[in-house]
């Protein structure tokens, strides 16, 4: 008995033995992926960590993207931060900034021999993350960018053909008006005000956000959102908010759920809103791209990218970078992202994984999922990269805060945009007093 | 009578005092030390670059007519949480008081609120009042034609938050208003019952008096919950919207350190609340107090 028992632990020290000898090196991923998406981010962790012996990827939930990113720099200047932090696009210019705190994608990747192709990217979504010279800074991983969604059978309802979206803003008021004639309370609603009527709104109709090329030109970058173009827009949504054709329903994505219920007939949101709607939705819809002015010339250019990247923190040692580096080799894989746009409705960030997508007939099966991409596959501007700002999450905010003083009546559209611009250009000023390199 | 202690030596009230001193200075005076260093300085998130601007922040700060705004949004808020939210725990304090069947029962149910973490009582409430979805605005529109917009009505925004804090707030000014109103001595309100007072007089000439330094602790006490502890409400529920009518002071401090991670503004921000606060208690326990009968 004694004798088996220790054979049974000879054998059992044995066979661990290469295990303890090689041991494994440890990758810390801080992320802000909740429900199935905490699943899916774990199941990439899990799969990669599966795929090879050497890294191990430990994925943690550190709360929402603003939080995670609080959590991180505090947890930075302690000395604790973690190999891989997701920040949302909002952070970009603060992450940026920030040179002796990250390391450049393109850096770990070169120094870790992993053959590396940014043109191999989403140009929109790559150059969104990518410095002015040329040099990726983080790895795109979820991306996501605005589009339209409509309710097939209140369109029905009203008469209008459930099968056309309305593609331009004069076309989105007349259906608007057919909706609340049929007795719709809500034709029309957006989240993200921001994002979706100003950020993606200036990007589709190719006019600048804010100076240097919204931000990406450097720290000395102003707004430039109160133009004729982006007054007509607001003075529209104006007109519409009392006439009761859009109804303001809250900030970021509050709003999402009074489309899914069936509340507002048209929605402009996120493409990751798919998952919900695709999920809860109990009436047919439809998928569409962004409405924009007919009359602007360079309309409809691209839309503003929105989601996460991957970011690279500093001072580690250059076996965990290779570990990093390996792990965002396997994310970029046509199989992987595909599998990843197929289940969570985020942008596939390579034309590969976008490619292969369309060869198995998924946007086929599920039509309208493909518009995303569409908008965002498009050759960029210098006016439609994106919007790189420093301070964006007080800027967001201070668009909010006016914005919502026009939809309660409270000014006019001209002062509202005018003072978020003024207010938001004093955040511009402090970044760059900040941030002087 | 005077309680004063007389010590023969000189070192023993310093040793007895330290103790308490090192708390204090390792949980008061360090952090507030840090606010008011911090607030001179722009700082990057990640503390790699710091500059000395003086002045600067609070030069920013009383030049942007909303954060003036957002005094005046405070004052409404913690008058409001702190009158309602007195007024409405006295009451029930009272009312419990008078039950003899299932005292504790009652008493129980009053002070469970206490034990919801702020951020969950505003999830709470917004289940309730959000316009499209909530349980109460939907049945408030069906009775009697109400229809609550929090998202762009600020008085419907203020009432919101307001009732959300007093809410949470009122078990806690309920517990001290029970033991205060039982450690009165019932012969005192039999001897006026039998004097033919009745339950109104009762209560104002005998026990409010009698509660007044209850009142007057739990004043200091709602005021500064008012000022400082109810960031996760307004977080969780209005965002300090709409446009800024809800943000108040300790809302933008918690917005723009922990969410804007603008540190420098932030820690002005906090240097200026901690000087009202100071004032506001000062004030208190000079004027106030002297209204208070400790007897």
């Amino acid at each position: 008995m004694k004798n088996r028992f220790a054979a049974t632990a000879l054998a059992a020290v044995t066979l661990c033995l290469p295990i303890i000898s090689q041991a494994q090196t440890e990758i810390q991923w801080w992320h802000s992926m909740t429900g199935g998406l905490n699943e899916w981010v774990n199941d990439q962790a899990k799969q990669f960590n599966d795929s090879q012996k050497d890294y191990k990827v430990v994925p943690t939930f550190k709360g929402n993207y603003d939080e995670s990113m609080a959590t991180a720099t505090a947890a930075f200047r302690a000395g604790n931060a973690p190999h891989i932090l997701q920040v949302f696009e909002v952070g970009t210019a603060t992450m940026m900034a920030a040179k002796g705190a990250i390391k450049p994608v393109a850096e770990v990747m070169k120094e870790s021999g992993v053959a590396f192709d940014p043109k191999s990217y989403v140009p929109a979504v790559a150059g969104y993350y990518t410095a002015a010279n040329g040099q990726m800074l983080s790895f795109p991983f979820n991306s996501s960018t605005t589009i339209f969604y409509y309710n097939k059978d209140a369109f029905k309802a009203a008469g209008l053909d459930p099968n056309k979206a309305p593609s331009t803003w004069p076309e989105v008021v007349a259906a608007a008006a057919k909706l609340k004639a049929s007795g719709s309370k809500c034709p029309y609603t957006t989240s993200w005000m921001s994002w979706v009527q100003l950020e993606s709104f200036s990007t589709w109709h190719n006019v600048l956000f804010a100076t240097q090329n919204n931000g990406f030109g450097g720290n000395s970058a102003r707004l430039t959102f109160n133009s004729p173009l982006h007054l007509r827009h607001f003075e529209n949504l104006a007109n519409m908010s009392k006439q009761g054709l859009f109804v303001y329903k809250g900030r970021a994505s509050v709003s999402v759920p009074s489309f899914v219920s069936g509340e507002c007939a048209m929605f402009t949101g996120s493409s990751g809103s798919y998952a919900d709607v695709s999920k809860n939705a109990k009436f047919a819809y439809g998928l569409a791209p962004l409405p924009y002015y007919p009359d602007v010339a360079g309309a409809p250019q691209n839309t503003a990218i929105g989601g996460a990247s991957l970011w690279v923190m500093a001072g580690k040692k250059p076996a965990e970078y290779k570990g990093v580096a390996q792990f965002f080799k396997y994310l970029s894989s046509p199989e992987v992202q595909s599998a990843s746009h197929k289940r969570t409705g985020y942008l596939p960030i390579t034309t590969a994984a976008y490619e292969l997508t369309e060869k198995s007939g998924y946007y086929k099966q599920f039509p309208g999922t493909d518009v995303a991409v569409q908008q965002m596959i498009r050759k960029t501007t210098d006016k439609s990269r994106g919007i790189r700002l420093g301070n964006f999450v007080q800027i967001r905010t201070i668009i909010d805060e006016e914005t919502e003083q026009i939809w309660a009546g409270k000014k006019e559209p001209k002062q509202a945009l005018d003072d978020a611009v003024r207010r938001g250009n004093e955040q511009l000023e402090k970044f760059e007093k900040a941030n002087k390199s | 009578m005077e309680k004063r202690v007389l010590f023969k030596s000189t070192w023993l009230p310093w040793l007895l005092l330290a103790p308490q001193f090192c708390i204090i200075t390792v949980f008061f005076f360090w952090p507030a030390g840090q606010a008011l260093l911090q607030s001179f300085q722009l700082q990057d998130p990640f503390g790699l670059s710091t500059e000395w601007v003086g002045l600067d922040n609070f030069k920013a700060l009383f030049s942007d007519s909303g954060y003036l705004e957002s005094f005046k949004t405070t004052a409404v808020f913690s008058t409001l949480v702190a009158t309602i939210g007195i007024g409405v725990s006295l009451m029930l304090a009272v009312l419990a008081d008078r039950i003899i069947k299932g005292a504790l029962f009652y008493r129980t149910l009053l002070i469970v609120p206490y034990a919801v973490a702020p951020a969950v009582a505003g999830v709470l409430w917004i289940f309730m009042f959000s316009p499209s979805l909530g349980i109460v605005s939907y049945w408030l529109a069906q009775s009697i034609g109400f229809q609550t917009d929090y998202l762009l009505n600020s008085n419907h925004a203020m009432g919101l938050i307001v009732s959300a804090a007093v809410w949470k707030q009122v078990s806690y000014n309920f517990l001290f208003f029970v033991a205060g109103l039982q450690s009165i001595p019932k012969s005192l309100i039999e001897a006026a019952a039998i004097d033919g007072a009745g339950p109104w007089k009762r209560f104002t000439s005998i026990q409010f008096p009698l509660l007044s330094p209850t009142t007057f602790f739990l004043l200091v006490i709602n005021l500064v919950y008012a000022f400082f502890d109810t960031f996760a409400i307004i977080d969780a529920t209005t965002h300090g919207g709409p446009g800024r009518d809800t943000s108040t002071l300790v809302y933008k401090v918690y917005y723009d350190g922990f969410k804007a991670m603008d540190l420098g503004g932030s820690a002005a921000q906090s240097v200026v609340l901690m000087v009202i606060v100071i004032a506001l208690t000062v004030f208190q326990f000079r004027y106030v107090e002297k209204k208070v009968n400790y007897a």
